[in-house]
């Protein structure tokens, strides 16, 4: 297997190649604007020292914070057609209705609700009213829409009314891209809607993106398929990232996180990722970050994400460091590091000029920080390591004490010995662990819907059945699949033995 | 007759306090809500009235939801269903309603009578029957007082209407009302049986939406400065902090209709070493510290985010969560020996004695 892993950061774009097991090659190049350049340079960069050379590739998996900055910062987005089966119900609180009112305004096509959805026990609570899908889709066509994103009650126990409708708006509006929030998982109509219409408002520049990943990767002559990597440290196949691009979101943390998994061996231990300005705690669970159970924001809309569960603190190599009384972080130089660092010729006394002082890390002019005494660096360093000490304590879910990888630029700062932890490990290429994370993605799939009358066996195997045939939809290789997650909670109020269950599966990915 | 208008940001206030008040369940305000604040923006507003300005002889109507906060989840909380529960009892007892106040002010339900109210343009009594949540019908200080438990509407989005004309006793109208409810789909817009002012001035437990909006108001402030939020609930509340930790184990089932489990903490900061279990039946109902009892129901157990000072309801705490736990004083109502037989902690099958946190 070799593989390429390409991380587009906000200063940096990583790339890595990876072959049978073993990082062979790490290049770093600048972001470029057009994101397309920086992925050329990268890979070219890659391919100058030798290592592509006659080989190859089964895949090229890049990670990307693209979909996500285009909500945070309202560009590239595409008007939307809201369609909602419900009606009696959910009228008083129409789709869009709790977006921020700047990013509605520009995402914000149409609003159309109509009979249709299910109750929770798989009866439907409205038939579906298809003339009305019809006549919606007529007017969303004379509005010029389409990007549409449909919505059901219940529609992750039973998609069929989401399905039905996405068939007639087709019929009347051949082009359109058509989000089902059935397709996006989670009980929670609003959270489950919204995460469809922030999908279907990239439903242009996912298309745009994914062409020009696929045409800088043939431009620097790497024949490979291109996979992108996803908020839960899989991957998907470059077609279901272009329909589904919401799920490439949060993908820059948990391919650090799965990156110090793999470099290190361990699939159970914390993982601090100190970068320039914050560090990320986190905890892996079988390989992969424990993920956030909570309502995920992203841009300001509440989405039900799966996202890992990460504690930040203002730590890192550009952290402030004040002597009297003694302060380490929150305001970090950034990116200015090199220009603002004692060490550098700068002003601003920095984590990095105490490593510089210690001897720990070879970088800038050491004779620029020789006024730091031993004593005052061992100062500093206890600071850094009580604050993540705490941090790792927060994030700790079991008593005891556990294994700590410490990854990033800023992992310098993480002693070799903390309370609370069994053993610090440093890993080769931890500074790129997000590159090497994001070239061993698997590919996941999911389930989690109410059954009824079902034993808990039988409700728990009937849900890795539907798991696991949506991993191998999503490119998975059936014979490798295993099960991370499964978790059975029963419903209060509810009759007759009803359990939601949710089960996630893992895999290789298929070869081509 | 003094009432206050309350503003959109009380609202706010209300759904964060009476989300603390819920001690676990009760559902999140959240679609309440943002009903609200769609209310507000057409151009509704909604007034709060003392128990004491009502007139002996006046009808009040009592508003809540029953069923299961997931299909809430899904189906939505509708301003006009709840409305139409409160109309729908108006013409059975033939009687208009002076005002509406709440059924229980912890939870979704403490916000649900103003979206009710905003359509029907009738003032909300500042009192509930609760003073947080309970998981049944006879767990209120009405039932307490021995007031009928009858009528209940209970009404469907999609135009179902049920009345529950006669039962005789809290428990009965809990279970057929129950029974109603599964059948729409388990969940309904009710109201509850309709109180005269005269009852509400003796049972009701007053000032408790004005309690709600305070703590509200206060861990909203102290996530704005930045302090910690727990604190301000304590400095507006005479409540006593009990334990700082983080959950280690949450197990669930699914009884009778409730969800009932224990939940598992391992201490933090000054409460490292110390561990505390919380049984809970939607609500939490006995705190055990290393094994001894800490606190019980009808003590308030108030489980809450340690960084955002928001609820943690026991159907959403999870694993890992980092918690502090607060008792708040119950309403005197409560601890009579009839209160305590109703919402003790034998009315939840534990074999304990009641003894207040704050008796120590």
């Amino acid at each position: 297997m070799r593989r390429i892993g390409i991380d587009v950061g906000g200063t940096n774009t990583d790339a890595v190649l990876i072959e049978e097991g073993r990082v062979v090659r790490a290049v770093k190049a600048p972001t470029s604007e057009d994101v397309t350049t920086g992925i050329l340079d990268s890979l070219q960069s890659l391919g100058s020292t030798g290592v592509l050379a006659g080989r190859k590739i089964d895949g090229v998996m890049i990670g990307t914070t693209h979909f996500i900055n285009a909500v945070v910062q309202r560009r590239s987005l595409t008007r939307v057609a809201a369609l909602r089966l419900g009606m009696p119900a959910s009228a008083s609180l129409p789709p869009f209705c709790d977006w921020p009112e700047d990013l509605a305004a520009l995402v914000r096509g149409g609003v159309w609700m109509v009979e249709g959805g299910h109750e929770y026990d798989g009866r439907p609570f409205m038939p579906l009213d298809e003339a009305a899908v019809i006549g919606a889709a007529e007017e969303m066509k004379a509005a010029g829409l389409a990007s549409v994103g449909i919505s059901a009650i219940f529609s992750p126990l039973d998609p069929s009314h989401e399905r039905r409708a996405a068939e007639l708006v087709a019929q009347v509006i051949p082009e359109a891209d058509i989000t089902c929030s059935s397709d996006l998982g989670r009980i929670g109509l609003l959270e489950r809607e919204n995460a469809g219409l922030l999908n279907a408002a990239l439903a242009d520049l996912a298309r745009d993106t994914i062409a020009a990943f696929e045409k800088a990767i043939a431009d620097s002559g790497v024949d490979a398929p291109l996979f992108i990597t996803q908020n839960d440290g899989t991957v998907a196949e470059a077609g279901q990232a272009r329909r589904l691009p919401v799920y490439s979101f949060a993908s820059g943390a948990t391919n650090s996180m799965r990156g110090a998994a793999y470099l290190s061996g361990l699939s159970d231990a914390m993982v601090i990722d100190v970068g320039g300005t914050t560090t990320d705690v986190g905890q892996l669970k079988h390989g992969f970050p424990r993920e956030a159970n909570s309502v995920v924001k992203v841009g300001g809309v509440r989405t039900l994400f799966r996202m890992p569960d990460l504690l930040s603190i203002g730590l890192g190599g550009g952290s402030h460091v004040q002597l009297d009384p003694l302060k380490v972080g929150p305001v970090s130089v950034g990116y200015r590091l090199l220009k603002q660092g004692i060490a550098f010729g700068g002003t601003q006394l920095t984590t990095t000029d105490i490593a510089v002082a210690s001897g720990v890390l070879d970088l800038g002019d050491r004779k620029k920080v020789a006024q730091l005494d031993a004593a005052t660096c061992r100062k500093v360093f206890g600071e850094a390591a009580r604050m993540a000490e705490e941090a790792i304590d927060r994030m700790k879910t079991e008593a005891g004490d556990v294994p700590l990888i410490a990854v990033g630029g800023g992992a310098f700062l993480i002693p070799e010995k903390l309370a609370g932890v069994s053993q610090v490990i440093h890993v080769e290429h931890g500074d790129c662990a997000n590159a090497v994370g994001a070239a061993i993605a698997q590919v996941s799939g999911e389930c989690d819907q109410i059954f009824k009358d079902l034993s808990r066996a039988e409700a728990l195997s009937a849900a890795q059945g539907i798991a696991n045939d949506r991993a191998v939809a999503a490119g998975a290789a059936r014979a490798s699949l295993t099960t991370i997650e499964s978790e059975d909670m029963p419903l209060a109020y509810l009759p007759g033995n009803s359990v939601r269950v949710r089960v996630r599966v893992v895999g290789d990915v298929a070869p081509g | 007759m003094t009432r206050r208008e309350l503003s959109l940001d009380d609202i706010e206030s209300l759904a964060v306090g009476a989300w603390v008040l819920g001690t676990g369940g009760g559902g999140n305000p959240y679609l309440p809500l943002l009903n609200m604040r769609l209310l507000y923006k057409q151009g509704h507003r909604v007034e709060l009235m003392e128990a004491s300005d009502l007139a002996d002889d006046d009808w009040v109507g009592t508003v809540a939801n029953m069923g299961a906060p997931l299909v809430g989840q899904e189906r939505l909380t509708d301003s006009l269903t709840l409305a139409r529960a409160v109309t729908v009892m108006e013409r059975h007892i033939g009687q208009r309603f002076a005002a509406l106040m709440s059924m229980e002010i912890g939870g979704a339900n403490g916000v649900r009578p103003f979206m009710a109210a905003a359509h029907l343009e009738l003032p909300v009594v500042d009192s509930d029957t609760m003073g947080r949540a309970y998981p049944e019908l006879q767990m209120t200080s009405v039932a307490v007082g021995g007031l009928a438990g009858d009528p209940v509407s209970l009404v469907d989005v999609r135009g179902f209407e049920s009345i529950v004309h006669k039962v005789p006793s809290w428990k009965w109208a809990e279970r057929i009302g129950r029974k109603i409810v599964t059948e729409y789909g388990s969940v309904a817009a009710t109201c509850q049986p309709p109180r005269t002012g005269a009852e509400v001035k003796r049972w009701g437990i007053h000032g408790t939406t004005t309690k709600a909006i305070a703590i509200g108001a206060a861990v909203r402030e102290a996530q704005r400065r930045h302090d910690d939020p727990v604190e301000a609930i304590l400095s507006v509340e005479p409540g006593k902090l009990l334990y700082k930790g983080k959950a280690v184990d949450v197990a669930r089932r699914a009884t009778e209709g409730f969800l009932r489990g224990i939940a598992r903490f391992d201490g933090l900061d000054e409460f490292k070493g110390s561990q505390l279990t919380i049984n809970f039946q939607n609500e939490w109902i006995v705190a055990w510290r290393d094994g001894a009892p800490l606190a019980m129901t009808p003590d308030l157990i108030c489980v809450l985010d340690s960084v955002s000072g928001e609820a943690v309801g026991s159907e959403t705490i999870r694993y890992g969560q980092r918690v502090t736990v607060i008792a708040l004083p119950p309403t005197p109502i409560f601890l009579t020996p009839k209160g305590l037989e109703h919402v003790g902690p034998r009315a939840f099958g534990y074999d304990l004695d009641f003894r207040s946190v704050f008796s120590a």
